[in-house]
């Protein structure tokens, strides 16, 4: 009953309008998935550039809260553009979403690497200067997570 | 070019890649992740040239500290990418977006000599604090624009819009992506 509701809901996002547009249209998916990929590089990079820090692989003389809070806002910029280019890629393609198993591992994914980021990742790590084994083990977590995402969201388009 | 792309594409590992079931979106998934290794990364390298980020790290430490792990990725994107074209050498030799995605990293790679050459000449005086030149600032976006770019026309590569195998086409586009074209079949295929 309840995953019936949820197919349904899932028709209705797909029949959207905005859906629609992007199914008729030849170019529009390939232009907004392009968008999210440079997207995944803002992101992506700015993660990587705060986990490493964390693992102490990086600028590892540096304070951790100067590279993290550094890396914050553009981390944002990236998460701004993926998430508007990947509402309408889900919109155009919503059934298959439904039916995809890398669809739902990566959007469980996203939302833990989302609440890990704000409420554990980011607030140790800004009040953090020099590294431990536990801020070590939150940059492992944090980079595992959101690699999934990636990869999971890589995997959606294979189905 | 196109016998070496034919003789590829004959070999024994070109038609293993291309008809594995796991092994090319694998590296697939391998060569769009390294984007963030590598493009990501560089990003940071950028906006410090661009007084955006980091400004309290002097330059000379964020070539030498964060750079090498945007060259680890451009080294993962290298290897991935000639696995990719390995796979299928004569589509991708022919297909226009791989041809532009190919002239703009090496604009890229030209923008990257010339910003590296100007910082062994001037760069030390980057690091006292006096002010970063226009034309470093400048290098910095064009390498920003240069690999969006890159991004982006890579990603095209997946679409058959433009492929020879679809005729006909522009004339402009056969001759960018060097389509050998023979009209008398398409004559026939097409009863003209």
């Amino acid at each position: 009953m309840e995953s019936e509701r949820l197919f349904n809901f899932f028709d209705q996002l797909e029949q959207s309008f905005i859906g629609e547009a992007i199914r008729n249209s030849i170019w529009m998916f390939p232009v907004i998935e392009a968008f999210h990929l440079i997207g995944l590089a803002i992101l992506g990079g700015s993660i990587l550039v705060g986990d490493l820090r964390l693992l102490g692989l990086l600028l590892s003389t540096k304070p951790i809260n100067y590279v993290i809070s550094q890396t914050t806002l553009i981390l944002k910029l990236g998460l701004i553009i993926l998430v508007s280019t990947g509402i309408p890629l889900f919109l155009s393609e919503a059934i298959k979403c439904y039916y995809s198993r890398a669809f739902w591992i990566k959007m469980s994914a996203l939302l833990i690497g989302l609440v890990f980021l704000f409420f554990i990742r980011n607030p140790m790590g800004l009040s953090a200067v020099e590294g431990n084994t536990k801020l070590k083990l939150i940059g492992f977590i944090s980079i595992s997570v959101w690699a999934i995402v990636a990869g999971s969201g890589r995997w959606i388009g294979f189905s | 070019m196109l016998e070496i792309a034919i003789w590829l594409s004959e070999t024994k590992w070109s038609i293993a890649l291309l008809e594995s079931l796991y092994m090319y979106p694998w590296i697939e998934s391998a060569h769009v992740l390294s984007i963030c290794f590598f493009i990501g990364i560089l990003l940071f390298v950028d906006l410090r040239l661009m007084g955006v980020a980091f400004t309290k790290l002097p330059i000379s430490e964020m070539n030498k500290k964060v750079l090498p792990w945007s060259l680890f990725g451009f080294g993962l994107m290298m290897l991935t990418g000639f696995l990719l074209f390995y796979a299928i050498p004569v589509r991708s030799y022919q297909n226009i977006f791989f041809r532009f995605k190919v002239i703009l990293i090496l604009f890229a790679g030209l923008n990257a000599f010339l910003f590296h050459r100007q910082m062994k000449l001037e760069g030390m005086n980057w690091d006292e604090g006096k002010s970063i030149p226009k034309s470093v600032h400048l290098k910095a976006a064009a390498s920003l624009v240069l690999w969006s770019g890159v991004i982006i026309s890579g990603r095209m590569i997946a679409y058959n819009w433009f492929d020879c195998d679809r005729q006909p086409q522009p004339e402009w586009v056969n001759w960018a992506a060097g389509c050998i074209v023979d009209l008398n079949q398409m004559g026939g295929l097409d009863g003209i």
